[in-house]
């Protein structure tokens, strides 16, 4: 029988780096991340890893140090969160220009101004062209096992790209979820040995990191990091089959619910699916034709995939817990795009939730599902983009 | 050690700096960058900030190192060859690498003094294994000689020009040394060109002390300082006899002058030669000239009272 | 040298051939020479040692000349040579062609 154990999200990804054992971490601590590299220093005082954890004077020195030893020639991770990775900005785009196969959790958390410290998207969203890898995990066993998956998918010779791992701030990462933990010789068979190339400490064999690459080449650089990314599909699914094979659990590009026959559905990331997910069963009980997508897969963007699950539906729901002020918000863009070669386009619409961290009840649903079978009975013309959840003042 | 370092012996060394680098002719930057390298004779991982040094020792496709050499960013050159020395140290724990090596960063002073100042000093307060090298030229020279905290009182840069209002950089530059030694690290000091052999002493006893250690070495810019090609060594010897830049180290907290000039030139002998300094020698700015004079002689008094000389240096 | 292609296997911004710099020759640059007399040199070798451009060539120990494909004619041998006898070993001349 498998042992089951509650623990938080924070927990869940410590516990899967202490079974990983990386070669070096860096970190700084934020709210939420930081009880994830607390705990994780724990276990390196009391030597259940022998990592040698670098505790730096900023998340920018974070991703620094981790592009460092990441040259140097072995596994690096470290995490983050909010304005922690807004800091890293520069150097995310270092370390997926320099091919370095980093593995950073973040801890979603809106950005400042105003200051505050829960879950939105908007950190995230705004590495989203940064070339780095995205997963978004749904839960505590989600962020888990995309955690573990990540260092697969980023040191995999074809692809040696960094990976954020996506899980809500406090919501998953200070709630306590049920988990079904691999073993430790299970984990370290899955990600195996790290293969460094081109290591910067193989003093037989010097190079020279970060050359100067002006108009003769950028260009091809970046076409070249643009074509990597489009083989990331095919590892990322064979590196979930194995998975599947070692976990029972099962892992695509994206996750389809209860949307084989819907007519109209909600495409919404991380955990507020879960809420989703609940009041689509009961809708459903009411007759109500609706179901869910959820992406796991955010870069690079499985467009083909999206399109396929979605193109039978009438009506389509975004749903952002991130804006792009004065444009629609970022996963309704994808979205949009993923719908445009269709011949018979569902309405599309998007509204934007739960930022810093406002509650995202079963009620706020309910409102969504209710609009959009509106829409598709002609009741109402719906305005494309929309705030929801807002506070009603007397 | 020191016989080690005799230009004889060090002439059968490879250097570890190729030519074909894009520095500017007479650059000072790459004579001191040739010293380092020739005093350490273990293998060498370096690491740039971006800057003069780096876009010109590494244009796609072409290196001038012959050893390792990262470059990520600007301010990031410290923290980003300690994330290189602690996977060395990871890995040589995990029996996957057994060679002794040393790690350097080779800086300018916009990516030590101000930019880069926050991942130095946390890298110096962890106590990293590595030597952080300053090469100071006195102001952001790869974008065109912007003023930096590096930046002597009353130079003339782009950005700190000498107009009719406002005669050049009011501000005192920042004592970066004492900023280092402040974090209690082993070993701090400044050298010159000019006096390679106390400059490659330096290098050898910092490299042989485990732990974190900066050297700031004064590095002649010509362009920046408009002074003539050939003056790099010239000037940075005016700079020591005239105690503008006084040779010294702090070894675990003690101070040490490792060198005293045989006569005390004025400052003005070495401000005149620089073209940035040209408007100091107009009589409405001579204020500036006895200012720049009394600070000189007032930093180098309190020096030699923190630590005399020792009486085996000439 | 020819630029390199960027293909998939080569998109990683790192340069595996060390010191390959010296395929550029940076002696173009110059519009003044240094010019070498034996008979004044004392073999100090300060000019092999400040040399920026690595530029001092050395036969058996002994300065025998300089290498013209990197020199960038800055002139420092030429001022910092102490010479013999009040005569400097390296003089600077204008570059024929400059």
């Amino acid at each position: 029988m498998k042992k089951m154990t509650a623990v938080t999200g924070n927990e869940a990804l410590a516990e899967a780096l202490r079974q990983i054992n990386p070669d070096v971490c860096a970190a700084y601590p934020i709210t939420p991340q930081t009880d994830m590299m607390q705990q994780f220093s724990d276990f390196v005082a009391d030597g259940l890893v022998d990592t040698e954890l670098m505790l730096v004077e900023s998340e920018h020195s974070a991703l620094s140090a981790c592009i460092g030893a990441s040259a140097g020639g072995g596994r690096v991770a470290t995490a983050t969160s909010g304005p922690g990775l807004a800091l890293m900005w520069e150097m995310l785009y270092v370390a997926s220009g320099m091919r370095c196969p980093i593995v950073m959790a973040v801890v979603n958390r809106a950005l400042s101004a105003p200051l505050n410290i829960h879950c939105d998207h908007s950190d995230a969203m705004g590495a989203r062209d940064s070339g780095w890898i995205q997963l978004w995990s749904e839960n505590q066993q989600e962020a888990y096992d995309n955690l573990i998956m990540a260092f697969r998918i980023a040191e995999h010779p074809d692809i040696q790209l960094p990976v954020m791992v996506c899980m809500d701030g406090f919501i998953i990462s200070h709630s306590v979820g049920v988990m079904d933990f691999l073993s430790d010789d299970a984990v370290q068979r899955f990600v195996g040995d790290f293969t460094a190339q081109d290591a910067l400490l193989d003093i037989e064999r010097p190079a020279s990191y970060g050359p100067l690459i002006l108009t003769d080449q950028y260009h091809e650089y970046k076409k070249e990091q643009n074509e990597i990314m489009d083989s990331v599909f095919a590892v990322t699914e064979a590196v979930a089959s194995e998975f599947e094979y070692l976990s029972g659990r099962r892992y695509g590009l994206l996750e389809s619910y209860r949307l084989e026959d819907a007519e109209i559905g909600i495409v919404v990331l991380n955990s507020a699916a879960g809420t989703c997910k609940d009041m689509i069963d009961e809708a459903r009980e009411n007759g109500v034709k609706v179901g869910l997508l959820k992406p796991r897969l955010f870069r690079p963007f499985p467009y083909a995939a999206v399109a396929s699950a979605l193109s039978h539906l009438k009506v389509v729901c975004v749903l952002d817990r991130s804006d792009s002020f004065g444009a629609f918000a970022p996963l309704y863009v994808e979205i949009a795009a993923s719908l445009y070669p269709l011949e018979n386009k569902p309405v599309l619409i998007n509204r934007i939730y739960g930022l810093g961290g406002r509650d995202f009840m079963p009620e706020h649903v309910e409102a969504v599902i209710n609009e959009m079978a509106d829409i598709l009975s002609r009741k109402a013309a719906a305005p494309p983009k929309k705030y929801i959840s807002l506070r009603q003042y007397v | 050690m020191t016989s080690t370092l005799k230009i004889k012996n060090l002439a059968s060394k490879e250097n570890r700096l190729a030519p074909g680098h894009r520095m500017c002719q007479g650059c000072g930057a790459a004579i001191v960058v040739k010293m380092v390298l020739l005093a350490i004779d273990k293998p060498v991982v370096a690491c740039s900030p971006t800057g003069c040094l780096e876009v010109t020792t590494c244009i796609s496709d072409y290196t001038a190192w012959k050893i390792p050499w990262i470059h990520s960013a600007f301010e990031n050159a410290a923290v980003t060859l300690a994330g290189v020395e602690t996977m060395y140290r990871a890995l040589k724990k995990r029996g996957k690498m057994s060679h002794d090596m040393a790690f350097v960063v080779f800086a300018g002073d916009g990516g030590t003094y101000d930019i880069g100042l926050q991942s130095l000093s946390g890298v110096m307060e962890r106590g990293h294994d590595l030597l952080y090298i300053c090469y100071d030229n006195g102001a952001y020279m790869n974008t065109g000689t912007q003023r930096s905290g590096a930046t002597p009182f009353g130079a003339s840069t782009t950005t700190s020009p000498a107009g009719s209002a406002v005669p050049g950089k009011l501000q005192v530059r920042k004592d970066i040394t004492k900023i280092m030694a402040a974090h209690n690290i082993p070993y701090a000091a400044q050298a010159s060109p000019s006096h390679h052999l106390d400059l490659m002493r330096k290098v050898q006893k910092a490299v042989s002390i485990p732990g974190p250690k900066f050297i700031n070495i004064l590095s002649p810019c010509h362009r920046g300082w408009r002074s003539k090609a050939d003056d790099a060594i010239s000037i940075s010897r005016l700079a020591v006899n005239t105690r503008f830049w006084p040779l010294y180290e702090i070894e675990n907290g003690k101070t040490r002058m490792t060198h005293i000039p045989k006569e005390k030139l004025p400052l003005e002998t070495f401000l005149r030669p620089q073209g940035r300094f040209a408007h100091l020698f107009r009589p409405e700015n001579a204020w500036m000239l006895e200012d720049s004079q009394r600070r000189v002689d007032t930093e180098w008094e309190a020096l030699i009272a923190s630590g005399p000389p020792h009486t085996s240096e000439r | 040298m020819k630029t390199r292609i960027i293909t998939r296997s080569t998109c990683k911004p790192v340069i595996c051939e060390p010191g390959n710099s010296a395929a550029f020759k940076t002696g173009t640059w110059r519009s003044l020479k240094p010019v070498f007399e034996p008979a004044h040199c004392s073999n100090c070798l300060l000019c092999w040692l400040y040399c920026p451009d690595m530029s001092v060539n050395l036969t058996d120990g002994r300065v025998s000349g300089f290498n013209f494909d990197y020199c960038k004619g800055c002139g420092i041998c030429a001022l910092e040579c102490p010479g013999k006898k009040g005569a400097k070993a390296i003089r600077m001349e204008k570059e024929e062609n400059a």
